[in-house]
């Protein structure tokens, strides 16, 4: 994304509040069921697997692996200046667990199927937007 | 065979309906006109096609049952506007895709609810949408702030269904080797056909170095692989099939429909980034036949993106899982003259976004022998709508079922 941040359009369910709150202390979190530990997202009301209702966010390393993504050029929301990828990341806990984002910290043209990300948060209002970026661009 | 059968007889139920009439409104880019107008214009020319007038028409169903540009018109609205007197009116959104509308119908004549059903589907999303005068071109803007499964791809600019789809299409090309180039086959091939369509948007003649040279939007589909919003109605009647003798024009069977929703009802968590619904939907399809693909003359398969008919014609079995690149290159296996004749009337890439409502006129047109551009002998057409987990099919036949 270049100039300045573009508008997130956050609108957080009761299920989802924690997820886009994660990051002020710098931790992505997911929802996990309490019992069959199973990691659950997007996040909601009880378990899919075994319906518990003793769920919860726990927190994630934050890594993962990009899944596929495109290369937006085309502004498809006003302040959402292309070129921008959007991604899947498979997160490296459970790679069912499939997180939308934009993958960032590098030039587009790097961005590839299989590449190893980790997360970082962009703060938007109350919200710290969960973002990817290469793990290599954190070492370099 | 797995599936609901009629405990008598053990066919499908489907097989009790026909469609009996087929008629669409005028369609433009932007007619400025409204959804009802449109629709009463549909309705009224199907009526009159499967030989009823509208005292006969006892049933009302649509898809999705809202208004607005992307809704078109209430089935209620179509009651009130002809008066009609109904045993059975539906409407919804939560449906097996557009084609929805037509499975409930079906279902309403075969359990003997309604007689007649009239299925309309209606879009004004040329004159209506994001797209006129002043507005902000090419959709999804307006769902910035959804509290639903978009919220976690609203805020990273994946407002389009073309973001969502692009990722699937990348990822088809990463794990099967799928080009560009194969994948504008679709639309060089709904082009050539689009030219033959009195109402089609687009008509210009396309070439695969036209389609290679346009502008990107969602890497990897550029402009053309985007269908074409436009305004127009689109209108079925759904009889019992022993209407078929009566019915001037000749009757289309229902021989199976495709409504199974087997995995993660979602556009982001479907389990296979190189599949969709349609995978699950066209099986439940040929659970409930005795036909297979090899019988099929022609296929109207929905394109809104290429690249979602790329995921109907594996689901459908023309081609195995992942072939489909190397399938549809060159446009000769889909062309009206090859073994699996597609989109005949030039889908929704170059005819306009009827939501898979063209593709049914059109299948309807085939079976009778009207088609614009006829497969000669054509008497089993596939048609498959809708992508993401909203997708749904029939199997019709020339005649009853």
């Amino acid at each position: 994304m270049s100039a300045g941040n573009p508008p997130r359009f956050v609108l957080a369910s009761p299920e989802s509040e924690f997820y886009w709150r994660s990051g002020a202390d710098g931790r992505l979190r997911i929802q996990r069921c309490g019992d069959c530990r199973r990691w659950i997202h997007p996040p909601g009301p009880a378990c899919p697997f075994c319906h518990s209702r003793r769920i919860g966010p726990e927190p994630v390393a934050g890594t993962g692996t990009v899944a596929t993504f495109t290369i937006n050029r085309k502004e498809w929301i006003p302040g959402f200046t292309p070129p921008y990828v959007f991604a899947f990341v498979e997160l490296d806990e459970d790679p069912t667990v499939r997180i939308g984002t934009n993958i960032v910290g590098c030039d587009i043209d790097e961005v590839e199927i299989g590449m190893r990300v980790e997360v970082l948060f962009e703060e938007s209002g109350e919200w710290h937007v969960p973002l990817f970026r290469p793990i290599a661009a954190e070492a370099a | 065979m797995a599936g609901e059968r009629d405990a008598l007889t053990g066919e499908p139920l489907e097989r009790r309906a026909i469609i009996s009439g087929a008629a669409q409104s005028d369609v433009g880019r932007r007619l400025y006109r409204t959804g009802i107008d449109l629709t009463v214009e549909a309705a009224l020319g199907a009526i009159e096609d499967a030989g009823l007038t509208a005292a006969d028409i006892d049933g009302v169903s649509t898809y999705p049952g809202f208004g607005g540009s992307f809704g078109g018109a209430m089935g209620a609205e179509l009651h009130e506007a002809l008066r009609l007197s109904l045993n059975w009116r539906s409407a919804g959104v939560e449906t097996a895709g557009p084609l929805g509308a037509v499975h409930n119908a079906i279902l309403a004549v075969a359990a003997g609810l309604a007689r007649h059903v009239l299925v309309f589907r209606t879009v004004f999303e040329g004159s209506g949408g994001p797209l006129r005068p002043g507005g902000r071109g090419g959709g999804g803007g307006g769902m910035a702030g959804s509290a639903g499964p978009f919220q976690f791809m609203i805020p990273y600019g994946a407002a389009s269904a073309a973001c969502w789809v692009a990722c699937y299409a990348r990822r088809h090309m990463h794990d099967y080797g799928t080009t560009r180039t194969q994948l504008g086959a679709i639309a060089v091939n709904g082009r050539a056909n689009a030219a033959a369509n009195p109402k089609a948007i687009y008509t210009e003649p396309m070439t695969i170095d036209d389609y290679l040279a346009v502008r990107m939007v969602s890497e990897p589909l550029c402009l053309y692989d985007c269908d074409v919003p436009c305004d127009g109605s689109t209108a079925v009647v759904v009889s019992h099939r022993d209407y078929a003798p009566d019915a001037p024009a000749a009757a289309v069977g229902i021989n199976a429909m495709g409504t199974a929703i087997r995995g993660r009802p979602s556009w982001d968590q479907f389990d296979d980034l190189t599949s969709m619904m349609m995978h699950h939907t066209a099986a439940s399809m040929w659970e409930r036949t005795e036909l297979t693909v090899a019988d099929v003359d022609a296929a109207q398969l929905y394109d809104g993106f290429s690249w979602l008919t790329l995921a109907w014609i594996e689901a459908m079995g023309f081609c195995g899982k992942g072939e489909s690149g190397p399938f549809i290159e060159g446009g000769a296996n889909i062309a009206p003259d090859g073994p699996v004749p597609l989109n005949t009337s030039g889908g929704q890439l170059s005819a306009g976004r009827l939501h898979g409502y063209g593709h049914l006129h059109e299948a309807v047109m085939q079976l009778r022998g009207t088609a614009n551009i006829g497969v000669p002998g054509c008497e089993v057409v596939a048609v498959g709508a809708g992508g993401g987990p909203e997708t749904g099919c029939l199997l019709l036949t020339k005649g009853p079922s």
